[in-house]
């Protein structure tokens, strides 16, 4: 995997050099890091002609700063569903021009209506891929800590007494407030989606309570953390944890990771390729954009990086640990309990971010 | 004759004093206004998330009417909850130690250095310049590998015997102070080494003929001399530590409490940009309004030694 993603690393280093050849015929792309298939940049360059420059963050914040900000030079962005509904709301995105969007039928119909809750009638966005926010473990080191561990529940990092037994083999949580509250509203037999800040406080107080516990509030640094045993316990994106499980695999160092959805429910979110309003190669954009719905260009994707995509035909072309593994599909009773939530008013989000200071400084 | 032969020295005086304002007018003051102005407008879901934003193409009287919509109530609220002075004083309490630290190891290597044969400093100053050559972010990201659980420092403290279960370095303030010291250590060196160097030996000489003890030398005579160096290289760490986020946002942890991050959150996390220029444009006079008293006293103390 680490050859692999050196390759891959290579190649898009290769991509950008040319890219400055020729400035009509390039796309700018923003993505989430360790999130595309290793040949797909190349295969796009080579279909079309089009140069890519491939930019990756982890946080819907810097995103979404970047954006407000304008200018960013970039024509493909990928937005998480509630921050795609306020960037839409702050004019941040040009409506797509579907004529140039062919490949547009063979999205999941499924997921297309559930992302329209963010963007109305898809105007906007197509829908990349989508995956749920659950609890990534060492399965040896938990049982030796706890033989009768709840793996399938979040009182593994709700419940103190539960939790306190693995704080010594280490706790990360992914830092995004806007994940973490609903879940632990969610945990508390609350409205994962409420408002209240009555409810934010709450939830807050019950995170608190296990601070101590956790060792690192961050977004993506889990993946390797828990690849190489240096933590046994965290709250992570689905198909990042399954990354992580892969590279252990790789490695062969004896650890074994496992990913669950929690029986009590999870965050069910989407990330959506977006362009610009101020895209300077808008032309590119939607070229890229329709290449990534091709079934088997989405397929490749989803069997490298373990998260289910939202491209219906792409489906038969999935590798069975991908579309057999429920931790990526999902069976309908599971998709059942998964909640999605809606961007939080300014007011609101003072009170969240406040609340998530708070628990991760003490202050 | 003499009027024709003043007129180029005026101007050439002229643009000596010019140059250097019209830098701090560019690079300086109008990036502070802009800050200034961002910090007095309200927060909105737009592009560019704030109002108002003075726009001219309405014509110039709608632009000043909106003038009015300007207030000091992002400060206030900086002032409302304690998140913001707690951030400050621990900013300036990392820097503060992190200050002394570095003033603690630089100074005798500095000293080593200036007292070296001649032949050895451009080497020794080389080597002290040597670790620029490579990204100050890869340099802080490899205290990562080192200072991680299963690192190689706590590798090797196992191995030695010395410690039986992995030390917890990473992710607290300890591995905060590490990488300020480690990344700020050239800019106390250089400083120090600068105004050793050029000190005159024969005043140690002088000291010694009279009977002054070496200890006692280095305290009235060496150190003395060398206090412009010492405040220099004071300036040149602590100012840019007390605004210093990628060293704790990379080797702290999340409860290492700097208004660097502080300020990162009201940016990126509440897309608040006129609080976070607020938390900025108070950080700056926290930072200016000292050095210029301090400035200020000196130049007294300068003018009564004259």
């Amino acid at each position: 995997m680490i050859l692999k993603r050196f390759a891959t690393a290579l190649a898009m280093s290769a991509a950008l050099t040319v890219a400055a050849a020729a400035q009509d015929d390039v796309v700018h792309v923003y993505n989430w890091s360790d999130y595309i298939g290793e040949d797909v940049l190349t295969k796009f360059t080579e279909e079309t002609g089009i140069k890519v420059v491939y930019d990756v963050f982890d946080s819907n914040d810097i995103l979404e700063t970047k954006l407000l900000a304008g200018g960013t030079g970039y024509d493909v962005v990928v937005p998480s569903g509630t921050f795609l509904a306020r960037q839409i709301q702050a004019g941040v995105f040009q409506p797509l021009d579907k004529s140039k969007l062919p490949n547009l039928e063979n999205q999941w119909k499924d997921i297309s209506d559930r992302v329209a809750k963010f963007d109305p009638d898809n105007e906007h966005a197509v829908n990349y891929m989508w995956g749920t926010t659950g609890i990534g473990y060492n399965v040896s080191k938990i049982e030796e800590r706890m033989p009768d561990a709840p793996v399938d529940s979040w009182a593994m990092i709700f419940d103190p007494e539960v939790v306190s037994k693995f704080a010594d083999c280490g706790i990360h949580m992914l830092d995004a407030s806007d994940e973490m509250i609903p879940a632990a509203l969610n945990y508390l037999g609350k409205d994962p989606d409420s408002h209240d800040p009555a409810d934010v406080e709450e939830a807050a107080k019950l995170i608190e309570s296990i601070r101590p516990h956790i060792q690192k509030f961050h977004s993506s640094e889990y993946i390797e953390s828990l690849a190489n045993g240096n933590i046994c316990l965290a709250v992570g994106w689905s198909g990042d944890v399954l990354q992580a499980r892969d590279r252990a695999d790789e490695a062969d160092a004896g650890v074994e990771i496992a990913y669950s959805i929690p029986k009590e429910g999870a965050l069910m979110w989407f990330d959506n390729l977006a362009i610009p309003a101020d895209a300077p190669h808008p032309e590119a954009a939607l070229a890229f954009i329709n290449f990534m719905m091709k079934p088997e260009i989405a397929a490749e994707n989803s069997n490298y990086i373990y998260y289910a995509n939202g491209n219906k035909t792409s489906q038969p072309l999935l590798e069975e640990d991908v579309i057999g593994d429920t931790a990526i599909y999902p069976d309908e009773e599971t998709v059942g309990r998964l909640y999605t939530t809606t961007p939080y008013d300014p007011k609101t989000q003072r009170v969240v971010t406040r609340a998530w200071t708070r628990i991760k400084s003490g202050t | 004759m003499t009027a024709p032969n003043a007129k180029p020295l005026i101007k050439s005086k002229f643009f000596v004093v010019f140059v250097p304002y019209l830098w701090l007018f560019l690079f300086f003051l109008a990036p502070f206004l802009i800050v200034l102005k961002i910090s007095l407008s309200q927060t909105a879901i737009a592009m560019p998330p704030y109002l108002p934003t003075f726009d001219f193409s309405e014509g110039i009287g709608a632009a000043f009417s909106e003038l009015k919509e300007l207030s000091l109530d992002n400060y206030a609220f900086l002032f409302s909850d304690s998140l913001y002075i707690k951030s400050y004083l621990s900013s300036l309490q990392i820097a503060l130690i992190s200050t002394a630290l570095l003033l603690a190891i630089g100074y005798p290597i500095a000293y080593g250095m200036a007292r070296s044969p001649k032949a050895w400093r451009p080497t020794l100053v080389m080597l002290v310049i040597l670790p620029f050559w490579t990204s100050f972010l890869i340099r802080v990201y490899a205290w990562i590998g080192i200072l991680s659980r299963e690192g190689l420092l706590n590798t090797f403290l196992v191995w030695t015997g010395l410690i039986d279960t992995p030390l917890t370095i990473l992710s607290t303030n300890i591995a905060v102070y590490i990488g300020i010291v480690y990344s700020y250590l050239p800019f106390m060196v250089l400083p120090l080494y600068a105004a050793l160097e050029k000190m005159d030996e024969s005043l140690l000489e002088a000291a010694s003929d009279l009977g002054c003890p070496p200890l006692k030398t280095f305290w009235v005579v060496t150190f003395p001399l060398s206090l412009p160096g010492v405040v220099a290289g004071c300036f040149l760490v602590f100012i840019p530590a007390v605004g210093e986020f990628v060293i704790p946002d990379l080797l702290g942890g999340s409860s290492t409490l700097m208004i660097g991050k502080t300020l990162w959150a009201e940016f990126f996390s509440n897309r608040d940009w006129p609080l976070a220029s607020s938390v900025a444009v108070i950080l700056l006079m926290i930072l200016v309004i000292p050095i210029v008293f301090f400035q200020n006293a000196q130049q007294r103390q300068q003018e009564r030694d004259s």
